[in-house]
């Protein structure tokens, strides 16, 4: 009775106001970037700013039944979440319904879902649940191969759906693997082999070798020099250059030349403002054309004449750029990094570590969402569907992000009942 | 053990942190430094629409209409819209074979595949009405309303003009014209573009990522309205400029008629002409290139204003002026005539039969060669024999005045000089100080180095008429109304003739037609003052030359009729100046015989 009594005082209201303003700062943004002459009204249910506020509707009742719902549902039954969750997922698979794609859609009725989206949330259950067991080290190969099948399991599913953008997003376990005791090295070494693959299709090959033989020298010099430290060094050497190799075969050899030419434009080795570079350099129009003060809430000539296709979705920051200029850019993205931020030193006060993995897990989440998304928007990301947390128009991913947080909340209004 | 890895907090903060710094310098980078994504933005959706204001009107001295605008419409092409079509009933509409549409999409593409360029221009609005219902079948094809300019009177060609498309160095030169443009090019059509073109305005439309239009920009704000052309009202009498081109038929030669008190030219005629309606809309090229290549008739040859020929006797009355100025005749003044005036080297410059001595008066009226011989001489011979560069300088200054020698400065464009030598030419000839009068006694009787175009004789004529001075002949009388002052033709330019010295010679004129050189040209109650010319030339037969003006007191009309390698002046330009004043003065010809003789006489095939 305690816990019912004093809910209302003890959730994290920082996060709580940041997610409304968020939610219903998409909204607005909705309507604008599916703004119709004929169709004005901000209420109507056939647009999509109408389902949209349908969508946020139910998900603040979802928020509200998270927080009633006793906390250590969520810590015991992570095995239930995560179980059914594949099996939806499996279901897709062989169900779903293929939208521009992927088939990661399943329909009950007038409702459509997609189970990915969700799959996050079950996830990070597992792996909060998972990391947080007594005397684990994830230091030891078995324990850390046992986190990254639970991790990325369901991302080989989604791959499956055909959703790369959303399968992506379950790297961001790593990080959170990182946070509690991951070698630093294996995200090194997962963001040198992203560069060695980019730079091996951008620079000659030899040259690049020669600078990673420097690099490597350089590396052994202000090591400990031993014999076995340089065999390690040789080896990594050897599969380097064998990945180079591998990686510009892929490409150039086994993509489908409509491929080669989205991953040339994406590395910038090639423009194509018609064809694959279309997206990109439409959204950049859009918020480029917005200067400091943006041209004004509806005013957006390249939002509302649907120069830039997803706008509602995928592209929703464009409306916002345009619209709300600079300032608004900067407005949002301060509101952003102010709830990650809070996300995590929230989740460092946790008493239970569960909680606190938990709030790593969501905050790697929404942080990958975000930087993939607006990165993408703004051209310094390939163009990788996925939707921007709490704006992108869109039923399932709202409902999702709303789910993952607020089990985080009422996680929160529960630490000092634990241990 | 996990309190080892708690700073690693300060990773994902910073990571946090790192992220919304890259992105806002992004975003300042290309929302407030770079300017090309805004450029792009307008490009994207903004679409600037010519306004096409109507070309404006020209009226004949009473209203009459002379040209209008008629709707033709011009097929645009999006080459990139272009697709699934039925090209060969769009061929078979526009009437051209699917080689040339392959060929006009490939050059409408060179030109931009997004924005749009003439496939097609001037269809007419009966060919426009079978497309208009199909044009929904051709995606990526408009039209776009033009005007064409229509002639209700298939005459005045030359005087009206012309438009066609700005061709690329009129662009180059001027910023108003774009590629498509119409431009006057001859007649009032050039000389008073800037008036009849009007103003174009400019639409900006929105467009969607599919072309489409969604409305005005800004509730067309920043929009500009056409503003029409301006209407003008022409000097020119339409039924007498039908009447003159009716009476020039098979005919070389051209009737300038001038309202002496105004400088108001009333009828221009050149022939051979062609019907105006030949040079408009998508016929103009092939008719253009029909009347250029007759090389026998030149029809777009305007001889009014172009052609130069030796005014013949009727350089006399001029003459006369300048010897009565100089003081070197009186009206009593007489010389006798024995045949010719001899040049002292067993030549002579042959007179015909004619009373004997002559006065100015009867001089005029008998167009004695003799006695103009003499006046001459002795103008030239002024200051002394050996003097003859200061008596020609004299002469050649007074015979400036007339308006002879240099253009005249009317408003139409293609108006050539004449020719009044300067000493210059002749010491270049001869030698300097090698010439004498009698080297250049020719031009006593107007011929010789002295040429003049019609519209220069019919200028004389009416200043002969106003006894002293003339307004610069013009053809627009109404700028935007019937009458307005038409600035630059209100100075009157005055001779260096004192105006009592024209009586007598204008009392020759009048007895030219009574009892001289031209009686056939009398008309029974009106005054008619006048002088024949009988140009020798050196392309063929005599051109028949006449000037007058009627009635001998306050004139109304002053006219020049040159009819090409005809003969006498008599014969062919008289009778033809004659009805020109009798049907401008009493609105009909009542000399019909004469009218049928003339209309059927055939002088080019002769």
């Amino acid at each position: 009775m305690r816990i019912e009594h004093g809910i209302f005082y003890r959730i994290d209201w920082v996060m709580i106001v940041l997610y409304l303003v968020l939610v219903f700062f998409g909204w607005f943004n909705i309507y604008s970037a599916v703004y119709d002459e004929q169709y004005t009204s901000m209420f109507d249910f056939s647009q999509r700013n109408g389902k949209q506020l349908i969508w946020i509707v139910a998900a603040l009742i979802l928020a509200i039944v998270t927080l009633a719902i006793d906390p250590k549902f969520f810590s015991q039954f992570t095995w239930l979440f995560y179980g059914g969750m594949l099996i939806l997922m499996l279901v897709v698979i062989f169900l779903g319904r293929e939208v521009s794609g992927a088939r990661s859609w399943l329909h009950f009725g007038q409702v459509s879902i997609q189970p990915a989206e969700f799959a996050k949330m079950a996830t990070a259950l597992i792996i909060a649940k998972k990391l947080s067991k007594i005397d684990l080290n994830i230091n030891k190969s078995r324990t850390w191969l046992q986190l990254c099948s639970l991790a990325f399991l369901p991302a080989i599913l989604i791959l499956l759906q055909r959703d790369m953008g959303s399968a992506l997003i379950f790297l961001a376990f790593l990080m959170v693997f990182y946070r509690f005791g991951m070698s630093g090295y294996v995200l090194i070494g997962l963001i040198g082999i992203l560069v060695i693959g980019i730079l091996s299709l951008l620079i000659d090959k030899f040259i690049l070798i020669g600078i990673l033989f420097f690099l490597a020298f350089l590396f052994f010099l202000f090591s400990h020099k031993t014999v076995r430290r340089l065999l390690i060094i040789l080896l990594i050497l050897l599969v380097s250059v064998g990945y180079m190799f591998s990686v510009d075969y892929a490409v150039n050899r086994i993509l489908k030349p409509y491929q080669r030419e989205r991953i040339n434009v994406l590395i910038g080795k090639t423009s194509d403002p018609q064809g694959a570079g279309y997206n990109v350099n439409q959204s950049l129009i859009a918020i480029g054309s917005g200067q400091i003060l943006g041209k004004g809430y509806l005013n957006g000539t390249q939002t509302k004449y649907h120069f830039v296709p997803e706008q509602s979705t995928d592209f929703i920051f464009c409306t916002v750029g345009e619209e709300w200029g600079f300032t608004g850019s900067l407005v949002l993205i301060v509101l952003y990094i102010g709830l990650f931020v809070r996300i995590i030193l929230i989740a460092e006060r946790q008493r239970a570590k569960f909680s606190r993995v938990y709030g790593y897990c969501v905050a790697s989440i929404l942080f990958f969402h975000f930087a993939i998304n607006i990165g993408m928007t703004l051209g310094l990301m390939p163009v990788i569907g996925i939707p921007l947390p709490f704006l992108s128009y869109g039923g399932s991913s709202l409902w999702a992000f709303t789910i993952l947080l607020f089990i985080f909340i009422r996680q929160d209004s529960y630490r000092s009942e634990l241990v | 053990m996990e309190k080892l890895y708690f700073n690693r907090k300060y990773v994902f903060i910073g990571l946090f942190l790192f992220t919304g710094l890259v992105f806002l310098v992004r975003l300042f980078y290309v929302q407030i430094l770079a300017d090309r994504f805004i450029l792009s933005a307008s490009n994207n959706v903004l679409r600037y629409i010519t306004q096409y204001p109507a070309r404006g009107l020209i009226y004949d001295r009473n209203g009459e209409l002379l040209v209008y605008n008629e709707a033709a419409y011009d097929m645009m092409v999006i080459p990139r819209q272009v697709k699934g079509m039925d090209t060969v009933e769009f061929c078979r509409l526009l009437e051209i074979d699917l080689e040339d549409f392959r060929e006009r999409i490939k050059k409408a593409t060179q030109y931009s595949s997004y924005k749009p360029s003439i496939f097609e221009s001037q269809i007419s609005r009966e060919n426009f009405g079978a497309l208009q219902e199909k044009m929904f079948m051709f995606p990526g094809f408009f039209v776009q309303p033009r005007t064409l300019r229509k002639y209700p009177h298939p005459i005045a060609a030359h005087m009206l003009g012309y438009v066609g498309e700005a061709n690329p160095r009129t662009i180059e030169r001027n910023p108003y014209y774009k590629p498509g443009d119409y431009i006057g090019i001859s007649g009032i059509e050039k000389s008073y573009e800037e008036l009849l073109r009007g103003k174009k305005g400019m639409k900006i439309r929105v467009v969607d990522v599919h072309n489409r239009d969604m409305g005005s920009f800004q509730k067309g704000r920043y929009d500009t309205i056409s503003a029409p052309g301006t209407d003008l009202w022409s000097s020119i009498d339409i039924n007498l400029q039908a009447y003159g081109e009716l009476l020039m038929k098979n005919k070389k030669g051209s009737i300038v008629a001038i309202e002496p008190s105004s400088g108001e030219i009333l009828c221009l005629i050149t022939s051979p002409s062609y019907d105006p309606n030949l040079l408009v809309g998508r016929i103009r090229n092939k008719n253009f290139s029909l009347l250029i290549a007759d090389s026998v008739n030149i029809p777009l040859f305007n001889r009014a204003l172009m052609a130069t020929y030796p005014p013949g006797s009727t350089f006399k009355v001029a003459n006369a002026l300048v010897a009565e100025q100089e003081e070197i005749i009186f009206p009593n003044t007489r010389y006798s005539c024995t045949g010719g005036f001899p040049l002292g080297n067993g030549h002579m410059v042959a007179c015909h039969e004619h009373e004997s001595p002559v006065n100015l008066v009867a001089s005029i009226q008998n167009s004695c060669n003799t006695y103009y011989c003499n006046v001459f001489k002795r103008i030239l011979d002024k200051y002394g024999f050996y003097e003859t560069e200061k008596g020609y300088n004299g002469w050649r200054n007074h015979i400036l005045t007339f308006g002879f020698g240099n253009r005249l400065g009317l408003d139409l464009p293609g108006e050539l000089s004449g020719n009044i030598p300067v000493t210059a030419y002749y010491d270049k000839y001869y030698g300097k100080n090698r010439w004498r009068s009698l080297t250049v006694i020719s031009m006593a009787i107007g011929q010789g180095e002295v040429l003049v175009t019609p519209i220069q004789l019919a200028n004389m004529t009416a200043l002969i008429a106003n006894r002293g001075y003339y307004y610069i002949p013009h053809i627009i009388k109404g700028i935007g109304k019937p009458v307005s002052v038409n600035r630059g033709f209100v100075r009157k330019n005055e001779s260096s003739i004192d105006p009592g010295y024209f009586d007598p010679v204008i009392d020759g004129m009048e007895q030219v037609v009574l009892a001289g050189t031209a009686m056939n040209a009398r008309l029974d109650t009106i005054s008619i003052c006048a002088k024949t010319g009988t140009a020798q030339n050196p392309h063929g037969d005599n051109h028949s030359i006449f000037i007058a003006f009627a009635p001998k007191e306050n004139p109304k009309i002053a006219l020049s009729v040159v009819v090409e390698n005809a003969g006498w002046g008599t014969t062919w330009a008289a009778p033809i100046a004659s009805l020109m004043i009798e049907k401008y003065l009493r609105g009909e010809v009542k000399r019909k015989q004469v009218e049928e003789w003339l209309v059927n006489s055939n002088l080019i095939d002769k």
